[in-house]
């Protein structure tokens, strides 16, 4: 091993990071269609960004792949319905984060029938990708839902060299990205020929965990079939510890370059794209049928028969886990996503949203209640974080209130990954207090540039004088 | 609601790992070297580890009672202090010195500063310079290993290192200080015993091998650089068990990497530099009590950079 070899070596390998059980139970589960339900319920916000306001009235009749809900802002994307039928009411939902939010609920009249505009969408340049991607309602499918036609339009176009498909799909339960790979793999790789047609790319990496080699054998055949001279496609096997999958955490794996705090991958010249977005993307071109379904894996101790199923989005959890078999232990913790990420729910009544891949149903035996003991220092959540923290030091600036202390600690860039939390002995309860103090550091963030301002106004008493005097 | 489904924070999983846990690790890994040392001397040995856990149990438990804080003596940590504290003691120590060492070592050190996590300075390492400095005589006393269980026959003599430092011949071949026939503290002498309870920790993750391997480390060159025999130095003295068991303690040693590295480096400097131009014969605890008290200030200079941060924006903040 030479130098340059022992150097690429050291800036592709990741600090921290947790064995976590892989219990990939339905890897093996090929995907099955759960019929249309009798209502959806479509959520205005299943994206980051800007909420869809509805653009149908209740009892207008929509159909499938009809837009139902849309925003005139950038960072946003449409909703469409995956039902044909009547919009039957507004209402509210709680999200699990804590967001209220305005939905639609439409109820279904079993016909299916598909909308007029469904077409598939006519690309001739950029700017027609740009906008068939954003009609097509993609978002970021991996969980974090970010508009995919944000994504990829970025500041700096020119310097962006390469795109990564995350397939990494580190979280443990979750299968449905191995399920892409392994039904659609044809689908992934067009879709990655249509981004580096339209973001004139070199290279793409298709980033997977070693413990999926199916996935890696049948994704490597078919890349190699599809590269040609200047456009490579690479399929890369990345150890299976929990984070491989995280944004910063992938770029660092697969190129050796670090993300900064507040930046963007692009600004590393990346994009990342999550394998099912880049697989529907091009079923999308081809079809022109929007996002209105998607795969989840169904499982957790409590359910029947664990599944992925590609479901309607919208459709309420508890008719998911019906059509698994109903559950086979009372379930007392409900998760969307996965067991590291996830959140826990309220209730089962929740649809499934866009960005959702896993439903869990965990039954007594995974509830770890814990009472929460003095931390030892043992420096457990140190080496396991991925982001390079010093958990402990960050919490006793967050009980000591001290915002300028937590930022200086890097309490931003934490991602909640839930390492931390994962291999702590006392059971400290670590990613809640970083959540908070992330909080507390954008309250005072925003309470301080009100400050300026207000000051500012003041001092310039002339001015406003002059405005008021208008 | 009936049955309402339990709400917590992310993630839902957890390793299974508790402080109970470690501590019972610890307590495992220390179980050769307890062994050994009733094999070298005898059983008063094992009547000074019972007494020293003992005094430490009952010190935490009325500790929290009288502080009213919750009671915490189900976590092990007193135990693993009084099994530390007399490791550092000769096995000829009077059993009620024994007591006030523990009593010393979890009131003083520990309890008084908010209990276990909160202590700045290694708790048994205290109890035992408190004893130092309390009884001399008694705490100069050694055994003489291998007698049987016929007697206790103490001597004065000195323990091979102050031979050693003062450039005498010394009377232990290498092996025999290996597996520990030399006097000592009861739990200082058996090398192998010790060895063996490091890997223990290193491999059930318990610790890192970092701090042990640089103290000893240090050590070894540094007295090989001022011209002694370093295979001595680091056979002898406390230094494997204060390394492996006492420089490892979570609590009183930096959290990060870069931080463990030059607390061990300290300690191995301090460590060569008392025992070989000190008066006190052997370094051990004090270098890594002094090295305790330097922690936060060894932490503040080593904190490892957030992910993407480069070194630069420090320096400008």
């Amino acid at each position: 091993m030479d130098i340059t070899n022992i150097k690429e070596w050291v800036s592709l390998r990741t600090k921290g990071g947790v064995h976590a059980p892989h219990r990939k139970h339905t890897a093996d589960c090929e995907t099955v269609v759960m019929p249309p339900p009798e209502r959806i319920i479509l959520a205005m916000s299943q994206h980051i960004g800007v909420p869809c306001k509805p653009v149908v009235k209740v009892g207008d009749y929509v159909e499938v792949g009809q837009v139902v809900a849309d925003s005139d802002q950038p960072v946003s994307a449409p909703i469409h319905s995956g039902v044909s039928g009547k919009v039957a009411a507004m209402t509210e939902l709680l999200l699990p984060g804590g967001l209220k939010t305005a939905a639609l609920m439409i109820e279904s009249d079993g016909e299916q029938r598909i909308h007029e505009s469904v077409k598939p969408p006519v690309v001739e340049n950029y700017d027609d990708f740009i906008k068939a991607v954003r009609a097509s309602g993609l978002v970021g499918l991996g969980g974090a839902g970010f508009p995919a036609h944000i994504k990829l339009q970025p500041r700096n176009f020119d310097a962006v060299d390469t795109v990564i498909v995350n397939a990494a799909e580190c979280e443990p339960y979750i299968t449905s990205d191995y399920r892409e790979c392994m039904e659609n793999s044809w689908d992934i790789v067009s879709g990655v020929q249509t981004l580096m047609e339209f973001l004139d790319t070199a290279r793409v990496i298709i980033a997977v965990e070693k413990n999926k080699p199916a996935a890696i054998s049948e994704l490597s055949r078919i890349a190699a079939e599809v590269t040609r001279a200047g456009h490579e496609v690479i399929v890369k096997p990345l150890p299976a510890r929990y984070p491989q999958g995280a944004e910063k955490v992938l770029i660092q794996a697969c190129t050796g370059r670090r993300v900064p705090p507040g930046k963007l991958p692009s600004d590393v010249g990346c994009i990342v794209m999550n394998v099912a977005s880049v697989a529907f993307l091009s079923r999308y071109l081809k079809t022109g049928m929007p996002l209105v379904d998607k795969r989840v894996t169904v499982d957790g101790s409590a359910i029947s028969r664990p599944k992925n199923v590609r479901v309607i989005i919208g459709t309420p959890i508890h008719e998911v886990i019906s059509f698994c078999g109903g559950t086979k232990f009372k379930t007392r913790k409900l998760l969307m996503g996965g067991p590291m990420m996830g959140l826990a729910l309220m209730n089962d009544e929740l649809p499934v949203l866009k960005q959702n891949n896993a439903i869990l149903a965990l039954s007594e035996e995974d509830i770890q209640l814990t009472e929460p003991s003095t931390c030892i220092r043992c420096g457990r959540c140190v080496s396991a974080c991925p982001m390079n923290l010093v958990p402990p030091s960050i919490a006793a600036a967050y009980q000591n209130k001290d915002t300028n202390a937590m930022e200086k600690l890097g309490v931003m860039t934490c991602m909640e990954c839930g390492c931390c939390t994962y291999s702590c002995p006392a059971h400290r309860q670590i990613v809640q207090t970083m959540r908070m103090g992330k909080g507390d550091v954008r309250k005072a963030a925003a309470a301080k540039a009100e400050a300026t301002s207000t000051a500012k106004a003041e001092n310039q008493p002339a001015k406003q004088a002059v405005t008021a005097g208008k | 609601m009936e049955n309402p489904l339990i709400i917590t924070s992310s993630p839902h999983l957890h390793c299974g790992m508790t402080t109970r846990g470690v501590m019972l690790d610890v307590l495992i890994a220390l179980s050769p070297a307890a062994a050994a040392s009733i094999l070298l001397f005898g059983w008063r040995s094992a009547a000074v580890v019972l007494v020293c856990v003992a005094s430490c149990i009952a010190a935490e438990y009325l500790s929290r009672i009288i502080l009213k804080r919750p009671q915490t003596v189900g976590d092990l940590s007193a135990v693993v202090t009084g099994v530390l504290l007399a490791f550092n003691l000769p096995a000829s120590v009077p059993l009620w010195q024994a007591a006030i060492g523990g009593v010393v070592a979890i009131v003083v050190a520990k309890q008084m500063f908010g209990g276990l996590g909160q202590n700045f300075v290694n708790p048994a390492l205290v109890g035992r310079i408190v004893l130092m400095a309390s009884f001399p005589e008694d705490m100069n006393r050694w055994v003489t290993p291998l007698q049987g269980a016929s007697g206790v026959d103490t001597t004065t003599s000195a323990t091979p290192l102050e031979v050693v430092i003062q450039g005498g011949e010394m009377n232990y071949s290498l092996q025999e200080l290996f597996v520990g026939i030399r006097p000592g503290s009861l739990g200082e002498t058996c090398v192998l015993a010790l060895i063996l309870g490091g890997l223990y920790l290193v491999i059930r993750r318990v610790i890192s091998p970092t701090i042990p391997l640089v103290y000893i480390g240090t050590v070894f060159v540094m007295t090989w650089l001022l011209g002694q025999n370093p295979f001595i130095h680091i056979l002898s003295g406390g230094l494997m068990l204060g390394a492996i068991f006492m420089a490892t303690d979570y609590t009183t040693t930096p959290i990060n990497k870069t931080g463990k590295i030059v607390f061990a480096v300290g300690c191995g400097l301090l460590t060569v530099l008392i025992r070989v131009f000190g008066s006190l014969p052997e370094g051990v605890s004090f270098a890594i009590v002094i090295m305790n008290i330097l922690v936060p200030l060894i932490e503040r200079a080593t904190r490892p950079l957030p992910f993407g941060e480069k070194r630069r924006l420090r320096n400008e903040r």
